[in-house]
């Protein structure tokens, strides 16, 4: 059941401000929450510790915000996804419902698993980061559109340009972002690699 | 002109260029643990993809094993449901497996490089972040997502951009009570925990050279919180000497052709680096983080810096950081009560690690309010450690000596803190909820130095219990 080449030249949509630098995955979501063998479901544990106390209740938090309930656009700032390697942290926040990310900066393992998901994290200035949080935090309702043939983001306030490295850009804009049956494409190509190599060879 | 170590080996297993601009790298070596794993066998699975190469995946079990009864079936059904995954995978995949049961689990980055398993040359990669860990012996290793793991399985290649490559070069002699662990941590804490985003980091100079194979695999494990996927060390005859006679490691003849391919994929004397950054290790000294990532850390004589004193682009990390730790800008971290020391991780979990800790402790008792864990990284550590008697040493100290396993570095095992207490701890995050408790703190330093604290009930220099 392979997944069919999906294209992702735009994604649109209402967005959630959650500021500071160095958010790390384990923040994403604490490790026990990983002691599971599928990914179902696991929307729910967000930015669990963050949203809720010991006793279950709800913290403030960007993610219990009424006003951004439905918000599919992440704003965020420097390194975020910084830490574990765990496709849990992107995971956990497509299942909540995020589609796309805009940062000042991203952990490069984090960026990859958004782009293995179909998700972009592109990046924008810290002028221009804040600007956006400012536009979503004033006005929760504005629609913003992350568009990746112009790369810019589109809102009614105005256009910002954002940067995406270029192999991941085409990734989405070829639908090869599921990498798999790409790669298998080159099979006799891989084989041949594998016996020219010297270790596990014999290094003869 | 001459090539580095990261273009020589990268060529060499460049499978093709892909449509997206990429190159679909060939990966020798992929090794498995429990928790990143399954979902991945699961999507290769579901579509109808075999393993390509089983006999390049290796597994163990770490992250989540209990540490002080490994037997099965562990206390903590979700953790058994995990390892039972991880069997049922690799049988149906005729994939070696070193389980509790075979004498030789550990943590997947103790056990790669103590088999044999991770030699020069190669390309690793494995669904954990420290998998740069294995660049200590001249390998490119990095850690990779869940969907890239089901890459690896079906086609044993990845689609990566190669990195820029940033010369880490150290020069002179480390001072007495300084170890590779600071010299790490004085690394990120100057170029920052985003500063090697787009690099790959080759730690060089004459320093590097001197270190220990042991030395080596600390360093570069740590590469990856500074924010470098990968991090490496040119083989030299350390390497080889490490290698030699290992369990999978290759043997006679197949050893002398083996040197002469490593000795080929060092760096050569005229390559160039993107950046190069020096650092004289005469100015190091004991590094202790204050913060919640990597990069905050400060000489143990020195001082939680003043956010005014910081670069702009620092001071928001450090603003969360001081409201986590209740610790105030300008005053020391030296002097600081623990409640908890955690001696182990892939970082700090090796035999050295354990001597240079039971060297501070010997026939001394830690403070009556500390919690200590000595946890190896391996089977084989803890197998060692008790050979040399160090286990007795750890015990008459008041340390509690465990079986082999990630243990309190992530918590997904019993291991954890309870409450805000702060921990002494010899591993690589000090990240918020990190070591299991969601108000946690977190100080990371050198095995040595988690073993004066322990001893004094507080963040001290470990030169003046030296």
């Amino acid at each position: 059941m392979a997944k069919g080449k999906t294209i992702v030249k735009a994604i649109k949509g209402r967005a959630i401000p959650l500021p500071g630098d160095e958010i790390d995955t384990d923040r994403i979501i604490p490790a026990r929450f990983l002691k599971a063998i599928t990914f179902e479901g696991i929307g729910r544990y967000a930015f669990f510790d963050e949203r809720f106390d010991e006793g279950g209740g709800e913290k403030p938090h960007p993610l219990n915000d009424a006003r951004y309930r439905g918000g599919s656009i992440l704003f965020v700032n420097k390194n975020f996804g910084c830490g574990s390697s765990r496709e849990h942290a992107p995971q956990a926040l497509l299942d909540w419902g995020v589609r796309a990310l805009a940062g000042e900066s991203f952990a490069e393992i984090f960026a990859g698993n958004c782009t293995a998901l179909g998700m972009p994290a592109v990046r924008l200035s810290r002028e221009a980061i804040a600007t956006l949080m400012e536009a979503a935090g004033a006005r929760p309702e504005t629609e913003f559109a992350i568009d990746l043939e112009t790369m810019t983001i589109r809102f009614p306030n105005g256009e910002l340009p954002f940067e995406l490295p270029e192999s991941s850009r085409q990734a989405f804009l070829l639908g090869t972002w599921d990498s798999t049956e790409g790669l298998l494409s080159h099979v006799e190509e891989i084989r041949a690699r594998a016996r020219a190599l010297p270790y596990l060879n014999g290094f003869r | 002109m001459g090539k580095t170590l990261l273009t020589k080996v990268w060529d060499m297993h460049k499978v093709a260029t892909l449509p997206t601009g990429e190159d679909q790298l060939f990966i020798g070596l992929h090794l498995v643990h429990e928790v990143t794993s399954p979902q991945a066998f699961q999507m290769a699975r579901a579509r109808g993809l075999p393993v390509l190469f089983p006999e390049r995946s290796f597994a163990t079990v770490d992250h989540i094993v209990p540490t002080l009864v490994q037997e099965r079936p562990f206390g903590d059904p979700q953790a058994e449901a995990m390892i039972a995954e991880l069997e049922k995978n690799v049988r149906a995949n005729g994939i070696r497996y070193f389980g509790p049961a075979s004498g030789r689990q550990g943590i997947v980055h103790v056990i790669g490089p103590e088999l044999g398993l991770t030699q020069p040359g190669m390309t690793i990669a494995c669904g954990d972040s420290h998998t740069s860990t294995h660049g200590a012996l001249g390998a490119l290793a990095l850690g990779i997502g869940t969907s890239q793991i089901r890459d690896l399985l079906a086609t044993q290649t990845l689609a990566l951009r190669k990195p820029k490559l940033r010369l880490i070069k150290v020069e002179g002699d480390l001072p007495r009570g300084v170890f590779a662990k600071d010299v790490i941590l004085r690394v990120i804490a100057d170029l920052g925990a985003r500063g090697g985003i787009g690099y790959a980091y080759e730690y060089g100079g004459g320093t590097v050279a001197g270190l220990s194979m042991e030395e080596r695999l600390t360093i570069c494990n740590m590469s990856i919180e500074g924010g470098a996927r990968l991090g490496y060390c040119n083989p030299d005859t350390t390497t080889f000497d490490y290698i030699a006679g290992r369990e999978l490691a290759p043997a006679g003849g197949e050893f002398e052709r083996a040197v002469r391919f490593w000795e080929g994929v060092a760096s050569d004397p005229d390559a160039t680096y993107d950046d190069v950054y020096p650092l004289d290790a005469a100015t190091l000294e004991p590094m202790v983080t204050w913060g919640i990532n990597p990069g905050q850390g400060v000489g143990v004589s020195g001082r939680i810096p003043r956010r005014s004193d910081l670069p702009p682009e620092r001071r928001d990390a450090a603003a969360q950081a001081l409201i986590h730790m209740k610790f105030a800008e300008g005053e020391p971290v030296k002097g600081r009560k623990i409640d908890v020391a955690f001696l182990g991780s892939c970082t700090n979990g090796r035999l050295s690690d354990l001597k240079a800790a039971a060297a501070v402790l010997k026939g001394k008792k830690i403070a009556p309010h500390v919690r200590a864990l000595a946890v190896p990284g391996s089977q084989a550590v803890r197998r060692q450690a008790e050979e040399l008697g160090l286990d007795a040493v750890f015990r008459d100290a008041g340390f509690e000596w465990r079986h082999a396993g990630c243990s309190m570095c992530l918590a997904m095992n019993p291991d954890r803190l309870v409450g805000d207490q702060i921990c002494a701890s010899s591993s690589n995050r000090n990240f918020i909820g990190r070591q299991g408790s969601a108000k946690g703190r977190t100080i990371l330093m050198s095995p040595a130095m988690v073993a004066a604290a322990a001893l004094a009930g507080e963040v001290i220099d470990v030169r003046d219990v030296m």
